[in-house]
């Protein structure tokens, strides 16, 4: 009798198991990790900015409309949060993603501009800064699609059984809003999906 | 575990490999799938590579690859070294040096726990000052060898840490030699282990004793097995399982 109950015991804990009681809340968890991610991959092209506006001005201080328009894109996306809740919100999303793109409009343009001061361009400083700004919006990228991959892993689970069952009943879990790449070239869809 | 499951995470398994196949082979420290070095320099770039990972625990990879796939090389760089796990777990302490000919584009991608030793900047100006002039001037492997060495002054501890470390790596190596078969020794522990959880199911009560006595070496198997891989076993390479974030710098030529 012992040694039914006991097999019994286990049997209800492994299906429990496997109904997502564990793997909701743990891949709802990654989510969140890699999302967190992505916002301080983007403080940390925020936290160049300053830099990167002094040297261009130290060299091109007549390029004052360039130079503005990143400063204000750049406050109005550190000012842009999604809190970890907010992420099944589409249109705190979309805001966020919208502040990020203006920010990295304004960029792209301040390094056109750059093109025309060959002094500047050949500096040391500058150098260093413009490598510092293409490894960040590298690390950007992988944390985009680490976090589109996660989030895609989350939805998955949520809406396919057994999962499903603990997701509906328990959790009344939402899914997940993944990063899209509107502005043309930000994202090469990756072929290979691990 | 339902056998669908089972059968479900086996199939996963099978996958993972099935998608890294773009991928070069990991058969040692360096990686010569473009045929750019030469046997000789490759000896002595691996005795580098592995002085360092010995020293510092440290992985540097350094690879040519024949064919990106059309990937660019920053997206190819962070799958790969992610694919290979190079770096030790925990620490993602690797870095991989990638040299694609064809597309003449080279690369120094960089695990999350060295950005801090290769920052973007230093790699970019170590590709730019250091490695592009001898690829323009036709100079591969002398650009992959000056490379190498900033490289490895650049990961190298002060000395006594070092010196520390690669005792500590020695006497690794003479325990994982001593212990001749060790990848047996998790699977026999593996069924021994499924045998006495079954047992303690079915068996009733009459190993209840005995169960307490069983259970001891658990504890002791488990610690003993979560050392570091140095991948020293049997003279062959692997890495770590390190992750990549996407740091470094990347240059063409």
């Amino acid at each position: 009798m012992t040694n039914l109950f006991r097999a019994l015991t286990i049997l209800v804990a492994l299906s429990l198991g496997a109904c997502g009681i564990n793997t909701v809340p743990t891949r709802e968890e990654a989510a969140k990790a890699a999302w967190a991610d992505v916002e301080n991959q983007y403080q940390r092209r925020a936290d160049l900015i300053p830099n990167l506006v002094a040297t261009v001005k130290g060299f091109a201080a007549q390029e004052k409309e360039v130079l503005e328009a990143v400063t204000q894109a750049r406050a109005s996306a550190t000012q842009t949060t999604i809190t970890a809740d907010q992420l099944t919100d589409p249109a705190a999303m979309q805001k966020f993603q919208a502040a990020q793109e203006q920010l990295s409009g304004a960029l792209s343009r301040l390094l056109l501009t750059v093109e025309r001061y060959p002094e500047l361009r050949s500096s040391d400083n500058f150098l260093a800064l413009q490598s510092q700004l293409e490894g960040t919006e590298n690390r950007v990228a992988v944390a985009r699609r680490d976090y589109n991959a996660a989030v895609q892993a989350y939805n998955t689970e949520i809406r396919t059984f057994p999962s499903m069952v603990a997701a509906k009943l328990i959790y009344g879990a939402k899914p997940m809003q993944p990063y899209k790449a509107t502005s043309k070239g930000a994202e090469i869809a990756p072929t290979v999906e691990f | 575990m339902p056998g669908w499951l089972l059968k479900l995470a086996f199939l996963s398994l099978l996958a993972f490999p099935a998608a890294a196949q773009d991928f070069p082979k990991l058969t040692g420290r360096v990686v010569d799938q473009a045929n750019l070095i030469s046997p000789a320099i490759e000896a002595e770039l691996d005795a580098k590579l592995h002085r360092l990972e010995d020293e510092t625990t440290r992985q540097l990879v350094v690879v040519t690859v024949s064919d990106l796939h059309d990937y660019p090389i920053e997206d190819y760089g962070y799958r790969l070294g992610r694919a290979w796990g190079i770096g030790q777990k925990g620490e993602n302490n690797g870095a991989l040096f990638i040299v694609a000919p064809v597309e003449r584009k080279v690369r120094i991608e960089v695990g999350y726990g060295l950005e801090a030793y290769l920052t973007d900047a230093w790699s970019s100006i170590l590709i730019a000052r250091t490695i592009l002039p001898r690829f323009k001037a036709g100079d591969m492997e002398g650009g992959i060898v000056a490379g190498v060495d900033e490289l490895v002054a650049q990961l190298a501890l002060p000395p006594e840490e070092a010196r520390a470390n690669l005792a500590a790596a020695r006497e690794a190596k003479r325990r994982d030699a001593g212990g001749r078969g060790f990848g047996l020794v998790p699977m026999l522990f593996m069924i021994w282990f499924v045998i006495w959880m079954l047992r303690g199911i079915f068996g009733g009560k009459r190993h209840g004793k005995k169960r307490g006595l069983w259970g001891a070496p658990v504890i002791l198997w488990g610690s003993g097995l979560g050392g570091r891989s140095s991948g020293g076993f049997g003279g062959g390479f692997s890495g770590g399982g390190g992750s990549f974030g996407g740091g470094g710098a990347s240059g063409s030529w």
